[in-house]
């Protein structure tokens, strides 16, 4: 760009004459191409460049269903949402204003997603349009005749045409070219996006860098020349140092943070990641990733582990989960500290490999035969993520107990910025105890008041025991008496309620009293936030609340609850609609927090939950507030 | 065996001299005849001789008879789970390669419910002793048929005898990638029970001991033509392999087999029949828990390495 092309608008951006500029504070961009194409690195590319210019930024995945699907298919749409703003972005948001698309079928794909905006922009790669293969042009004309219809402003771009000039290979080059195009559109600083360039091909040849910058250049210059319009996002200087990662590594490094030295797991979308990342870096920091032969050996060898020695954890999803359940009534049973991390997919059965549900709660809070008490704490942002293993480990130990993880598959895959942690090297366990064991202690010298014991680990002179699964008593004896069973089980049980004791009343977003109250948890927190702050700027009274434990539950909710005309939770797991077939209040199966919330507090929460594989939409969680209010009272 | 603590702060173990009874627990409640009970006695024979601190040492077992082992011993004790006794030990030696570690199983336990365990244990060859307390049959859970059941034995759940050949332990675990000790002997032949701990305990990797056991209550008349007629068990006899020559001297019959010939012992194994003695030993096996071996850390230096993971994720 010369000084004799551009001009400066009002707000002092450069441009040439015939452009005009958007100023919005946010926007949403999808790009999506076949898998293999590479949409989802020109999406992250695209994204850490927002980040590092001073965007709030928050990126999702968008998966094939299949590892190979066949080219030029809906079901192969795989690329990246980028939803990005001058102030922080907490969620994936509602509908994609512009999209690149490096086919009609991907494009096609969006549209049965929902998840473009009427009037969204769509560079399309139009090479399919003429293409030499009949039935190719039939299917994009046949693609067009419903996307046509739409209010879309579509702008055919030669993507493959041009790229050819520079690769043999276009399916190898259109996505350093529509980060081109992406970075021109948004105005983004092109020496970061070589230096992004330079990061993503790090381990590759200068030639291999020369090539997609040239890529690049090619889809900045085409777009600076054929795009009559650009946007404008401002940004803010970066005040502290962030880091940009998705939720699966966050959790992996709150791992290494907590000093646990061993993640036994096998694999199992959408918590694998977890474990790849661990396995790369975790022997770095003593610690190792077991693949166990099954879920039930991966969490036999972290019970066995953490018996041993120091807290160990296993990381799942649904299915691993439902194969855990005895062993973790073992570690129940046994006061064996347990991490367990699952990363919770659609289900029952394999469900939705790689699509975000929160259904696990309750089997995971009731998911063991007996009584089986333990700690379920649920991170909400994926700064959360790190942190929340750090705490899991501590009360892990403190509380000789399982500690419940329950991330998902939004925050597994999402990205997004957070501020770097203070690291503090009190939050790494030490090495296990090895002192004698004083005389007289014994292996559950429950404390009456409060359950808790001291664990003896093996190497401890005087510390001899057998663990049993069997009911015991402080001695680890097997002892059928029914007071020893029902000593045991108020024991365990009252650890949950001492951990409670130490819970501050968590705070609500928005006001302390009104007409509706929104509880959520996990992963949603971002959407629900969004939505009450809108329909608070429309004078809905609304305010949400997330909680980050649901075993136990944080105090004070009844009274908070007496606060609100209505209150209801949203949650993406399934529950009835009201006004179904057969269905009455005495009938309806609700919302898993909500049942739970109902149980505990006996106040009539209601619900709205929704199961569509895909992150809840701000503007979805505002209707159902909207409706919650006109509906006046209690549900 | 000297056991090399890794752990930073580790306690030294004292200077005692242990005598059987320091490994006494509590009385063991096996039915009076129960072969158990001489397994138990050799493997305290076995920890008196090596003298291996009780505090160090840690028996696994899952659920059975055969699994109420640990109770009755004064060291670490793990009573866990049906069918699981493997993968916790695999755990607990992967935590602490410095204790010695036993793995107790029933035969229900080890080739049923926890089949798949014992293959990948066997090939992961951790560092530990294993007892298979084979009395073929359910012995805990009243009378059911077990996979090393022989056929046509009529069990509470198979009453008509049992349908299908007996699973064969020994095939099974020598056909096993890495497999690096297999023994096999038997709770009437207490010196031989007792030199195959030994051998088993001396072998650095998973060490498998095939222990026939008799169950008086529910399969008495199984073993009982061995335990009369030494002429129908028959003795594995090499300089590299198990001996005792009371159990040479009883049986007769001796068979001359190297114990580093996989394919002979193979061979032995498929045909069955009462044969004590050492199968196979490999001491060359890869030993997973030596493979994954990390070094000791200190928090700082834990911590370093997170701040160079958080530069690496820095924008
Ligand atoms: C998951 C599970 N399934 C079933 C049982 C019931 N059960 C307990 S012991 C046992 C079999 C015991 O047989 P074996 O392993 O041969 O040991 P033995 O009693 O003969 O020593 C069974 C089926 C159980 N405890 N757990
Ligand atoms: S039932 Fe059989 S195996 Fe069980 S203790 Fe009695 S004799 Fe031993
Ligand atoms: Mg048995």
């Amino acid at each position: 760009m010369t000084a004799s092309t551009t001009a400066q608008d009002a707000t002092g951006v450069s441009v040439p004459p015939s452009q005009k500029v958007l100023h919005v504070r946010e926007h949403c961009v999808e790009i999506v191409s076949d898998s293999g194409e590479g949409a989802q690195k020109c999406g992250q590319s695209f994204g850490a460049v927002c980040a590092k210019m001073g965007n709030g930024v928050w990126t999702v995945e968008i998966i094939p269903a299949e590892i190979q699907p066949p080219a030029r298919t809906p079901a192969g749409a795989s690329g990246v949402r980028i939803r990005f703003g001058t102030g922080p972005v907490t969620n994936g948001g509602n509908d994609a204003q512009l999209v690149v698309a490096f086919n009609e079928q991907v494009l096609l794909a969006r549209l049965r997603a929902n998840s473009l905006a009427e009037d969204a922009v769509i560079l399309i790669e139009n090479c399919w349009k003429d293409h030499d293969d009949e039935t190719i042009r039939a299917a994009w004309k046949n693609a067009f005749e419903t996307i046509g219809k739409r209010g879309f402003r579509i702008i055919e771009v030669p993507m493959e045409e041009l790229c050819l000039t520079v690769v043999d290979d276009p399916r190898r080059g259109k996505n350093m070219f529509a980060f081109g195009m992406l970075a021109a559109v948004y105005d983004r600083d092109v020496e970061r996006c070589k230096a992004q360039i330079a990061f993503t091909f790090r381990k590759k040849s200068q030639e291999i860098y020369d090539r997609n910058s040239k890529l690049f250049d090619l889809g900045h210059g085409w777009a600076k020349e054929n795009l009559d319009f650009r946007i404008d996002i401002p940004t803010h200087a970066v005040e502290r140092e962030m880091l940009v990662m998705n939720g699966n590594t966050a959790l992996g490094m709150g791992a290494i943070a907590s000093g646990m030295d061993l993640c036994s797991m096998y694999p199992i979308t959408p918590a694998t990641s977890v474990s790849h990342y661990l396995s790369d870096v975790f022997e770095n920091a003593g610690g190792i990733v077991h693949q166990a032969e099954d879920e039930i050996a991966a969490a036999g060898v972290a019970i066995g582990a953490s018996y041993a020695g120091k807290v160990a954890f296993t990381v799942t999803s649904g299915p691993g989960l439902a194969l855990k359940t005895e062993f973790l009534g073992l570690a129940t049973m046994t006061e064996v500290p347990l991490v367990v991390i699952d990363v919770q997919r659609g289900g029952p059965s394999t469900g939705l490999p790689t699509k975000v549900e929160q259904s696990d709660l309750l089997a995971v809070l009731w998911g063991q035969p007996g009584d089986a008490p333990k700690v379920i704490m649920a991170p909400s942002t994926i700064e959360e993520c790190f942190h929340v293993v750090i705490t899991a480990r501590r009360i892990a130990e403190t509380f000789r107990c399982v500690v419940f993880i329950l991330s998902d598959a939004n925050l597994a895959t999402g990205v997004t910025p957070f501020p770097r942690p203070q690291t503090d090297p009190r939050w790494v366990a030490g090495p296990p105890d090895q002192s004698p064991v004083p005389e007289g202690l014994r292996p559950y010298d429950w404390d009456p008041r409060t359950g808790l014991s001291r664990r003896f680990v093996p190497g401890q002179p005087g510390g001899m025991y057998t663990l049993t699964g069997l009911v015991h008593d402080e001695n680890s004896k097997v002892r059928y008496a029914p007071g020893v069973n029902e000593n045991a089980c108020e024991m365990r049980s009252r650890k949950i309620a001492v951990l409670q004791s130490t819970l501050q009343p968590p705070t609500p977003h928005g006001g302390d009293e009104g007409d509706v109250l929104v509880v959520g948890w996990g992963s949603t927190r971002g959407a629900i936030e969004e939505a009450v702050d809108i329909a608070r700027a429309e004078g809905l009274a609304a305010s949400s609340v997330n909680l980050t434990f649901l075993s136990p539950l944080e105090p004070g909710l009844r009274d908070l609850f007496s606060r609100f005309g209505a209150v209801m939770t949203v949650e993406v797991n399934y529950s009835d609609e009201k006004d179904a077939p057969y269905i009455t209040d005495e009938n309806r199966r609700r919302g898993q927090l909500c049942t739970l919330l109902r149980a505990q507090t006996l106040v009539d929460v209601d619900c709205w939950t929704r199961v569509p594989g895909a992150p809840l939409r701000p503007a979805d969680i505002l209707s159902a507030i909207r409706a919650k209010i006109a509906e006046g009272g209690r549900s | 065996m000297t056991a090399t603590c890794t752990l930073t702060d580790c306690g030294t173990t004292p200077d005692t001299d242990y005598s059987m009874d320091d490994y006494q627990g509590p009385e063991a409640r096996w039915c009076p005849g129960c072969g158990d009970h001489s397994v138990l006695s050799s493997v305290q024979r076995l920890l008196a001789t090596h003298q291996m601190a009780p505090e160090r040492t840690v028996f696994v077992s899952g659920i059975g008879c055969s699994s109420r082992f640990p109770h009755y011993l004064r060291t670490f004790g793990f009573h866990g789970i049906h069918g699981r006794a493997l993968p916790v030990s695999v755990g607990v030696k992967l935590a602490r390669p410095d204790l010695d570690v036993f793995a107790v199983m029933g035969d229900g336990d080890c080739c049923s419910i926890g089949a798949g365990h014992w293959i990948h244990a066997t090939r992961y060859n951790v560092n530990m002793t294993v007892l298979l307390l084979d009395n073929n049959i359910y012995g805990l859970t009243k009378k059911q048929t077990s996979p090393t059941t022989p056929q046509g034995f009529k069990t509470n759940t198979q009453p008509r005898g049992s349908y299908l050949p007996a699973l064969n332990p020994l095939t099974v675990t020598l056909g096993i990638t890495n497999a690096s000790f297999v023994a096999q002997t038997a709770d009437w032949a207490p010196q031989h029970l007792y030199e195959t701990l030994e051998a088993a305990y001396a072998h650095q990797g998973f060490s498998f001991v095939r222990i026939m056991q008799r169950c008086p209550v529910w399969t008495s008349i199984l073993f009982q033509d061995a335990v009369r007629d030494p002429a129908r068990v028959a003795v594995l006899v090499h300089e590299r392999g198990i001996r005792d020559a009371g159990t040479e001297e009883l049986h007769k019959h001796h068979i001359d087999h190297d114990p580093s010939d996989l394919d002979a012992a193979r061979h032995l194994a498929e045909e069955g029949g009462m044969r004590l003695g050492l199968f196979y030993r490999d001491a060359s096996c890869p030993r997973y828990e030596e493979t994954r071996r990390q070094a000791a850390y200190t928090p700082a230096e834990r911590i370093a390495v997170l701040e160079k993971e958080f530069d690496r994720h820095a924008v």
